[in-house]
């Protein structure tokens, strides 16, 4: 047995005996013979935790992670912000690590505050009424916003940029198989969505447009012009925020978004190799009769003590069943409290300082890229965190290159949206890039374009 | 039922009757703690030109005024989390027997693991070169995780349960589409998960629902009735949502392949056979696991979670991309991505949970195959002890031996008391330990589903039991009865009023009556 389990060999024989069973086989007596497992599993037998945590240790090695030896420059939804240590402490505490969903309300204030909080922090940010507990990632929170969006306007056809995250948009393309949307692409000209040359009017009416701000290029897109499409052919407006650049943007609420969703990764989690990250989705108080997954709303206790519960539970999968709209049930709780935090630690200031820095850093990094010979901007709209530049090479080879010289450049971008070529790379800065380190990644590019 | 059997239980019983849970004061919000001018946060010193923020956002971009979030010292950020994480009940305090849920104890090596540098660190879309540990990770969880299930090949990529369902069903469609077939309906059972029907609403299916027979097992002649063939599949928890075990299972795997329908098993109650019997062996085609519940790689207050979905042979070139995978042999060995060439396409962002993923790895390394046998055998076990204890005091719809977890009902305690299972709960909670799910499955009339999962000890479970029969005894008396409708007394807060938060809703602190 296991330090897990409990048992001694008395135990198990008493239990035994209370049950009237000779043996633990016994106990599977209703699993057909000739289905049992004769030889056990073919894995290794168990082993000592020390061991083990040698083995994951050697894997762990294996890696590059970010850090002084690789320097990130990377993003394209996944960013090397501050994580605090007071953020790492209070969001490993076990009672949020180790507890289930909060179905009973008496003994989960905790959880359910936290995410309270958070509901309350995401609204602000996105300038929406509602946010709900959270979803498993921003591709999850696009899906589910185009659902919404159908589901709403009854009607099948949805508009997206190609400015959103290219991940996202095929995870959206493959829910579509399900549920039968239309999913079409307005391509991108100088960087930002090209409102101007799309034929909208050759199709039937949209559910929904789908734009991201910035976009995946870092690009901000004109939000007056979306909403004004979106008014004109009687869509929603969805929009897929950074929370980071939230911090100086204007919101999307302000600009007229029905929703927002978003990345919530850059609120406090690590790079983690892609995840557990955080879907973020916030929208109009019109739409809360469908908002997916879970929410959290005040109440009172019986004595009359404000008190904290999931609620309008009727729009969710386990009692809707098929008629549901979402078949969202285990989010990313502990993400949501993570997030909470974290945007409690930056609060008012820190949340503009952190977007305010990494726009500088990102400006400077730039400028400094454009003074290598060959390399060109490859967008024209304003940016902010995060660029595209145009590579005298292949933008995959000068990653590798840089890998080797201690830097991750960036993300090489796929050749949609670099003219069908392959020379397109995405370079991200983050509040944590010194002067020092931008300095020596400009001149350690130049060596590796040469 | 003697007096004696009504002692209170011995203190070393699993119980959360520590102090931090009986604090009753109101913690006010992040919002309310704060105070113009506060703040707790510390960046780096950059030495980057400090350009203003008019001169880096165009006008029409930029905000007007700082987002008001909250401004606090570090000082108070820690008080307050630490307070409210005082007012939250989770495995680590004490037993949580939340049926349907596995809410086992989580080893603290597998937290360890998920901080390494080495693997919290790593970015996303770093060159293979980089990740080239993670991508051995990812291949050896898959490798394990096929061969516990008994399937070909697996996913790593879908985030929770309810989106490995929504992936198995979308593999479905592919496989009939790749054979120029289209089906429309998707059987499941009426004691199945609500996720079932909704995920097969949004893979593009019907729902056909074929009922429970008395034993609470599949009505194998019911399910023969509805097969033809425009049936794409079944969606079974096996053992089932009742915690039995189908044994029909090899009958209704033959009858939904006679019509060319696939097997969708949904592994919620994996933890009752690990080692014992494998999906694969049943006749089930696709499989999702969850790992925060069978692997403990935790739950996290309800999320994140990890639903690989495993699939046979013949489903595999239809898995999304990209996939870890293992290239070359001894020193030209290395680890890539690919796609297979009929793939669904991503369902995730990047490459799923992946330190949820990397827990998991911890957890099945550390058991190993007699240590996940025993996870399964000491789960039935328990479960078994708490069925057969526990039907003296409750109704036992179906009496007869269960898996992991056991549905027991109140409906007699409700005829004779008005003491119902929600009662129950609610009065366990000041006992000190979490009550179990009640309510579902639906098919039981005040159900009480109990799951101690492998690693509650046997004086655990006792303590358990007497507080139960604690509670059936007390209600005996109109007191007694009382004190179980108005339960809980001793929680942070009392019984919240749901309804209210329905009628009245505050989803933010905004939007508070003022």
């Amino acid at each position: 047995m296991s330090g897990y389990t409990p048992h001694t060999d008395a135990d198990v024989a008493s239990m035994l005996d209370f049950l009237g069973l000779a043996s633990l086989d016994e106990l599977f007596s209703v699993v057909p013979e000739a289905l049992r497992l004769a030889g056990g599993l073919d894995l290794a037998a168990g082993r000592p935790e020390p061991d083990v945590f040698a083995h994951m240790e050697a894997l762990a090695a294996a890696n590059r992670p970010c850090g002084r030896n690789l320097v990130c420059f990377a993003g394209a939804g996944a960013y090397d912000h501050e994580v605090p240590p007071v953020t790492r402490a209070l969001a490993s505490r076990s009672e949020f690590v180790t507890s289930y969903t909060p179905y009973q309300p008496e003994v989960a204030q905790g959880v359910l505050q936290a995410v309270f909080e958070f509901q309350t922090l995401v609204a602000r940010l996105s300038g929406l009424a509602v946010s709900n507990a959270s979803l498993y990632d921003g591709a999850a929170s696009l899906v589910e916003a185009v659902n919404l969006a159908v589901a709403t306007t009854g009607r099948r056809d949805v508009w997206v940029s190609h400015g959103v995250n290219p991940s996202w948009r095929e995870v959206l393309t493959t829910f579509a198989a399900g549920t039968g949307h239309v999913v079409r692409d307005i391509p991108l000209v100088g960087g930002s969505t090209d409102w101007a040359s799309t034929a909208f009017d050759d199709y039937d009416e949209p559910g929904a447009i789908v734009v991201a701000y910035p976009n995946y290029l870092g690009c901000l897109e004109d939000l007056g012009e979306a909403r004004a499409r979106c008014d004109r052919q009687g869509a929603l407006l969805i929009v897929a925020f950074d929370p980071i650049c939230a911090g100086i943007l204007r919101s999307p609420g302000d600009w007229g978004a029905d929703v927002v969703v978003g990345e919530g990764q850059a609120l406090g989690m690590p790079l983690g190799f892609g995840g557990p990250y955080l879907g973020l989705f916030a929208c109009s108080l019109d739409h809360v009769r469908r908002l997916p997954g879970r929410l959290v709303g005040e109440t009172v206790d019986a004595e009359g003590r404000r008190a904290y519960v999931t609620t309008l539970r009727a729009r969710e999968q386990d009692i809707r069943r098929e008629k549901a709209t979402s078949n969202v049930c285990t989010n990313q709780t502990l993400m949501a409290v993570t997030a909470a935090i974290q945007l409690g630690w930056l609060g008012t200031s820190g949340m503009a300082e952190v977007a305010l820095r990494s726009a500088r850093g990102a400006r400077y990094c730039r400028d400094g890229l454009l003074t290598v010979p060959g390399v060109e901007p490859l967008t024209t709209a304003p940016v902010l965190r995060e660029f595209g530049l145009r590579l005298p090479m292949d933008a995959a080879m000068v990653v590798e290159r840089l890998a080797d010289e201690g830097f991750l450049a960036g993300v090489a971008l796929d050749p949609s949206y670099a003219g069908g070529r392959t020379d397109g790379l995405l370079v991200a800065v983050t509040e944590r890039r010194t002067r020092a380190e931008i300095d020596a990644f400009v001149s350690t590019f130049e060596k590796a374009v040469r | 039922m003697m007096v004696d059997d009504l002692v209170p239980a011995p203190p070393a019983g699993g119980r959360a009757a520590s102090a931090p849970l009986l604090g009753r004061d109101t913690e006010p919000t992040l919002f309310e703690l704060s105070e113009p001018g506060r703040h707790a946060w510390q960046l780096r010193t950059t030495g980057v030109p400090e350009l203003t923020v008019d001169e880096l956002v165009p006008d029409a971009h930029r905000r007007a005024s700082p987002v008001d979030l909250a401004e606090v010292s570090e000082r108070d950020l820690v008080g307050h989390f630490t307070r409210l994480s005082h007012r939250q009940f989770s495995v680590d305090l004490g037993a949580y027997p939340l049926g349907s849920c596995t809410m086992k104890y989580n080893p603290k090596i597998c937290d360890a693991v998920a901080l390494l540098p080495g693997l919290a660190d790593v970015h996303p879309a770093a060159p293979s070169n980089c990740v080239q540990g993670w991508l051995e990770l990812l291949v050896e969880l898959e490798v394990a995780l096929c061969e516990i299930t008994g399937m070909a090949a697996a996913t790593l990529q879908p985030a929770a349960g309810a989106a490995g369902e929504l992936t198995g069903l979308l593999l479905m469609r592919a496989w009939f589409a790749a054979k120029g077939e289209t089906r429309h309906k998707v059987i499941i059972p009426d004691s199945a998960h609500g996720t079932n029907p909704a995920s097969v609403t949004l893979g593009g299916f019907e729902v056909v629902t074929v009922p429970s027979d008395r034993r609470g097992c599949v009505d194998v002649d019911a399910l023969r009735a509805v097969l033809d063939e425009d049936v794409a599949g079944i969606m079974l928890t096996n053992p089932n949502t009742l915690g039995l075990f189908e044994e029909d299972i090899r009958s209704i795997a033959d009858a939904v392949h006679g019509v060319g329908g696939l097997l969708y098993y949904d592994g919620a109650n994996l933890n009752a056979i690990l080692g014992v019997v494998r999906p694969g062996d049943m006749g089930f085609d696709i499989v999702h696991l969850n790992l925060h519940k069978t692997f403990a790689t935790p739950h996290g207050g309800g999320g994140p979670g990890a639903g690989p979905v495993a699939v046979s042979e013949r489903l595999a070139p239809f898995l999304p991309g990209p996939r870890a995978t293992l290239f070359g042999e001894a020193s030209s060995r290395h680890f890539g991505w690919t796609t297979p060439e009929q793939s669904i396409g991503r369902v995730h962002s990047w490459h799923g949970n992946a330190l949820v993923l990397a827990r998991a790895l911890t957890y099945v390394l550390v058991h190993g195959n007699d240590g996940l046998r025993d996870v399964a055998r000491l789960a039935v076990l328990n479960a078994n002890w708490l069925r057969k204890r526990l039907s003296q005091t409750f109704d036992a719809p179906y009496d007869r031996p269960c898996m992991h977890e056991c549905v027991l009902s109140a409906s007699s305690l409700k005829r004779s008391t008005g003491v119902k299972a929600l009662d129950v709960a609610k009065r366990l909670l000041e006992e000190g330990f979490h009550s179990p799910t009640v309510y579902f499955p639906l098919i039981v009339d005040e159900a009480l589903m109990i799951e101690p999962t492998e690693t509650e000890s046997l004086q655990t479970l006792e303590a358990l039991a007497s507080a139960l029969e604690r509670i059936v005894a007390e209600a005996a008396t109109p007191e007694g009865a009382r004190a179980a409708t108005e339960a809980p007394h001793l929680t942070p807060v009392r019984r919240v009023d749901e309804a209210r938060a329905a009628r009245h809703l505050v989803p933010t602190y905004d939007a508070r009556p003022s």
